[in-house]
């Protein structure tokens, strides 16, 4: 066995065992931590699997924004002290949905393993198509997402602004238009405040410069979207900003500007190239540029406020 | 059919205009968000009404390729004869649940923005955009995207109210609706690695019964039955139907649990025509007969009106998914299954949102919803009960009703085709489902007196009725009807009920 | 072994786990950490699906890369929302169960 496939074969166990020692951790916050590290392992499996586009997504979000998410709602649950969370389960219930993973496990496994060879591909299609309507992008995965499915690009954007929603609708009335709290309780100390004036700008100039290599390298809008938002709530977890009030037409804007955008260019697409969505050919590359400029701001807003919560009215004068 | 035909341009409309104005609506926000849900509801169902008119001229489905890209590598959109049904049921239950639901959301002028009222007009939309593109979608992966975007606009609305209880179930829900979504495009992985592509139409002339298929067909209906709330997944419907808003629980009973049905009738009618449909059938007919009988002999014990209600739902989905060995395969009786399992979609649809409008109206006059003290509420509010014992009636199978021509027309598809076995749960769970209603309206119309707080508009009362009206109307579709519900329907033989 | 099939090997592994834990965790954060195992278990045979297609100039399939990406995103959402549903739930109540036995109990019949 040479080094790579043992490396390989390392780091599924390591995978497996983390998501195996999460799932059977008796304390929840170990769990949350477990997860996050398991983010992480997962980001370099993606590099091993030839995504990294996936690796930085994952690694941004399954990882990183998940994990300022889960850490938080871990400590404010703990400060809650809800320790009732109805019985554990019985032993025969255990055997019986411990049989039913295995099994599905075991078939997952088995026709995974059996897809058929060779395997059916797009990638002669998108290949043949480069010149076509996704013209200019060398990046095939910005392609895919800004041209030929669009529809679920822009609808996914919309499905973000449905749980921004969802999440501010579950505070109370009394606080509704006020902001959510603060990410971190405690006024920051010195070093996290400096770290956070040094990374966060720092971090925002990666974050453009993902989504603008994104046309024809590794990244793109929701990448650079993402590193951007890490950046904000950096920023906030330092206390050097605050999460804005959910009533603000600005932040309002914001949220909807990359669906608004795209649903607008995708109709003109009907007088411009003959089709909804459709780009014309000479304009395609810098249209998908506009449109991605504002998924990144749309992105960048949208998850620290699904981070930071409903409305809380805590911290209004 | 992979190329757009005319009238395709309309299926991208009825899909960006509720999406146009979810955006609007989060952006303006207050008063906006009420205005524009209202005026959508009109535009939403001419583009309906305008597409159905053009699937009816041409007999053919109609199909739009976005951007002009075919599949494989583009996303179509399609519309048969039962989407286009499904689209005109969903704007008529959605504008008649928005228009209800102005006397308690309506943002009065000069007042700011509230909590409850942005998010139950913006996630009606939503819901309403959800639909039409679960309705429309010719993409499995396009149709994941409808299912989330279905789950996150229904949660919201259960507990709108925000007590712990109402949370709880929103919590459960969103866990179940979450497993299923993961789980249905788990199958649709295995399905793109078997044939690299997910548009419908090319699928079903590509799959074979291999076990990649297989297992791919089981977890995509495993997790749509999770979302359809299936006997024994069950469980998370009556609290989270019972506890929304009146207006909300309409449409969450009447058309969401539609939506994932909808998807699975796509999958097994559409996706895997070409596989032997026996077992499948018959495990999902018996799943079917089960709900109905639990659902009902559950509804008869609760004592609270809207939990019933509710309950009855879970029965009532049980009967939808007897279409599945009832309308099998390519034969004559086939067909009659078909226009009986449609049926009973439309029939539940008006009929449950119908009873559970009367039921929110019924609670806010006498401030519970306990049918032990109901005695001489019917006198009280004789419209509303008027309008619990037609929608009852509609779901007891009773004629003339829409709910009697679905069992109707299931009964026939399940002599003739020889599975007389399935007679059994429709006729069982006519009779359970008569005894429920009776228990609500055996006290009402005893004799009593209640307390009322406030008397309902009359308004209010009359969209109820006119639902509960369309549900017996039902039954008098003429045969035209049945077999535009055919267009499209791949294996169809062409043999009218 | 080629790390396309580790990986997938590894997928439906994390599938079975996300699954087990889902079920069986009565607390909903756990559950909702089981629904990510899930989630990234089927992300992970997109994956595979995108690197067995490797064809024409390209290592991968880029449509299954691209669905993956849409789908981190929604799960991601979907934790969101369910976490603002877990904290506003032991807030009002002082419990997080979802056991349906804790919450049933008189009420008014939803006419508030």
């Amino acid at each position: 066995m040479s080094v790579l496939p043992a490396l390989d074969l390392g780091l599924a166990l390591l995978v497996v065992g983390v998501a195996a020692w999460t799932i059977a951790a008796r304390n929840l916050f170990a769990s949350v931590v477990g997860y996050v590290a398991y983010g992480l392992l997962l980001a370099i499996v993606w590099i091993r699997l030839y995504a990294p586009d996936i690796a930085l997504t994952e690694a941004a979000v399954g990882s990183g924004v998940t994990g300022v998410l889960l850490v938080t709602a871990g400590k404010r649950l703990d400060a809650i002290k809800a320790a009732e969370t109805g019985a554990p389960p019985g032993l025969a219930l255990r055997i019986f949905v411990g049989a039913l993973a295995v099994l599905v496990a075991g078939a997952l496994a088995w026709v995974v393993v059996t897809l058929p060879t060779p395997a059916p591909s797009l990638a002669p299609a998108a290949a043949a198509a480069a010149d076509g309507p996704g013209a200019g992008l060398g990046n095939p995965i910005t392609a895919v997402l800004m041209s030929y499915r669009s529809f679920d690009t822009m609808l996914e954007k919309v499905v973000l602004i449905l749980a921004v929603l969802g999440v501010w609708s579950v505070g109370p009335d009394k606080a509704w238009g006020t902001a959510p709290a603060p990410l971190r309780k405690a006024k920051a100390e010195g070093a996290m405040v400096f770290l956070a004036q040094l990374l966060a700008p720092a971090g925002a100039l990666i974050g453009v410069h993902i989504f603008w290599v994104g046309a024809d390298a590794p990244g793109g809008a929701f990448q650079g979207g993402a590193l951007l938002a890490a950046m904000w709530m950096v920023a906030m977890m330092a206390r050097l900003t605050e999460p804005p009030r959910i009533d603000s037409r600005i932040l309002r804007l914001a949220l909807i500007a990359g669906p608004a955008v795209f649903l607008v260019v995708g109709l003109a697409g009907l007088l411009l190239a003959g089709n909804f969505f459709a780009f014309p050919s000479a304009f395609a590359k810098p249209l998908i540029l506009f449109i991605e400029a504002f998924m990144v701001l749309s992105i960048a807003v949208a998850l620290p406020m699904l981070v930071a919560g409903p409305p809380d009215g805590s911290s209004e004068p | 059919m992979m190329a757009a035909t005319p009238g395709g341009a309309l299926l991208v409309l009825a899909v960006l205009l509720p999406v146009a104005g979810i955006l609007v609506s989060f952006a303006l926000g207050g008063r906006v968000a009420e205005k524009v849900t209202l005026a959508l509801a009109p535009l939403g169902f001419a583009l309906a009404w305008l597409i159905a008119m053009q699937v009816a001229a041409t007999g053919a489905p109609i199909v739009y390729t976005i951007a002009g890209l075919p599949p494989p590598l583009g996303i179509a959109l399609r519309a048969d004869g039962v989407s286009a049904v499904m689209l005109l049921v969903a704007a008529v239950i959605v504008a008649a649940a928005a228009f209800y639901a102005r006397a308690k959301f309506a943002t009065p002028e000069g007042q700011g923005e509230s909590r409850g009222a942005l998010t139950f007009w913006l996630m009606l939309q939503a819901i309403w955009a959800a639909l039409i593109l679960i309705f429309l979608g010719g993409d499995l992966f396009n149709l994941y995207v409808a299912l989330e975007l279905l789950t996150f606009a229904a949660v919201p609305l259960v507990c709108i109210d925000g007590r712990p209880e109402t949370l709880a179930a929103a919590l459960r829900y969103l866990l179940f609706a979450l497993f299923g979504s993961i789980i249905y495009l788990l199958g649709v992985a295995l399905l793109y690695g078997a044939y690299g592509t997910l548009d419908i139409v090319l699928l079903a002339q590509r799959v074979a019964p291999t076990p990649v298929v297989w297992t791919a067909a089981a977890l995509m209906t495993a997790g749509l039955i999770a979302k359809t709330a299936l006997f024994p997944l069950h469980i998370w419907l009556p609290p989270a139907h019972a506890n929304a808003p009146a207006a909300a629980s309409a449409v969450l009973s009447g058309l969401v649990v539609k939506g994932s049905f909808f998807l699975a009738l796509r999958l097994w009618f559409y996706v895997l025509p070409a596989l032997p449909t026996a077992a499948p059938s018959a495990v999902l007919g018996t799943l079917g007969a089960f709900a109905a009988i639990v659902g009902s002999v559950l509804a008869l014990r609760q004592a609270r009106l809207k939990l019933l209600v509710a309950y009855s739902t879970v029965a009532q989905i049980g009967y939808l998914f007897l279409v599945f060995p009832l309308a099998a395969g390519g034969h004559a009786w086939s067909a009659t299954g078909w226009s009986g399992g449609m049926m009973q979609v439309l029939a539940h649809a008006f009929a449950k949102a119908a009873m559970f409008l009367s039921a929110g109206l019924l609670a806010e006059a006498l401030g519970h919803d306990q049918i032990a003290k109901f005695k001489g509420a019917a006198r009280a509010l004789p419209l509303t009960f008027l309008t619990l014992g037609l929608g009852g009636l509609s779901l007891t199978g009773l004629p003339p009703s829409g709910g009697f021509e679905a069992k109707w027309l299931m009964l026939r598809a399940s002599i003739a085709s020889g599975q007389w076995i399935w007679s059994l749960p429709i006729l069982a769970g006519g009779l359970l489902a008569a005894g429920y209603v009776y228990r609500i309206l055996a006290p009402a119309l005893a004799d009593g007196a209640v307390e009322i707080k406030a008397p309902p508009q009359r308004s209010r009362e009359a969209i109820a009725l006119g639902l509960a009206v369309i549900a017996l109307a039902l039954a008098f579709a003429p045969q035209s009807f049945f077999h535009f519900l055919e267009i499209g329907r791949p294996l169809a033989a062409g043999g009218a009920p | 072994m080629s790390p396309s099939i580790l990986a997938g090997l590894v997928g439906a592994a994390l599938v079975g786990l996300g699954l087990y834990g889902l079920i069986l965790h009565p607390h909903p954060l756990r559950k909702l950490l089981a629904f990510n195992f899930i989630g990234s278990g089927v992300f992970l045979v997109f994956g595979i699906v995108a690197r067995r297609g490797a064809a024409a100039r390209f290592a991968f399939d880029p449509v299954p890369q691209a669905m993956v990406i849409t789908g981190i995103v929604v799960a991601f959402a979907a934790s969101a929302l369910a976490v603002a549903l877990i904290l506003r739930l032991a807030a009002a109540s002082g419990k997080v169960t979802l056991d349906p036995e804790a919450w049933s109990g008189p009420d008014d019949g939803g006419a508030k």
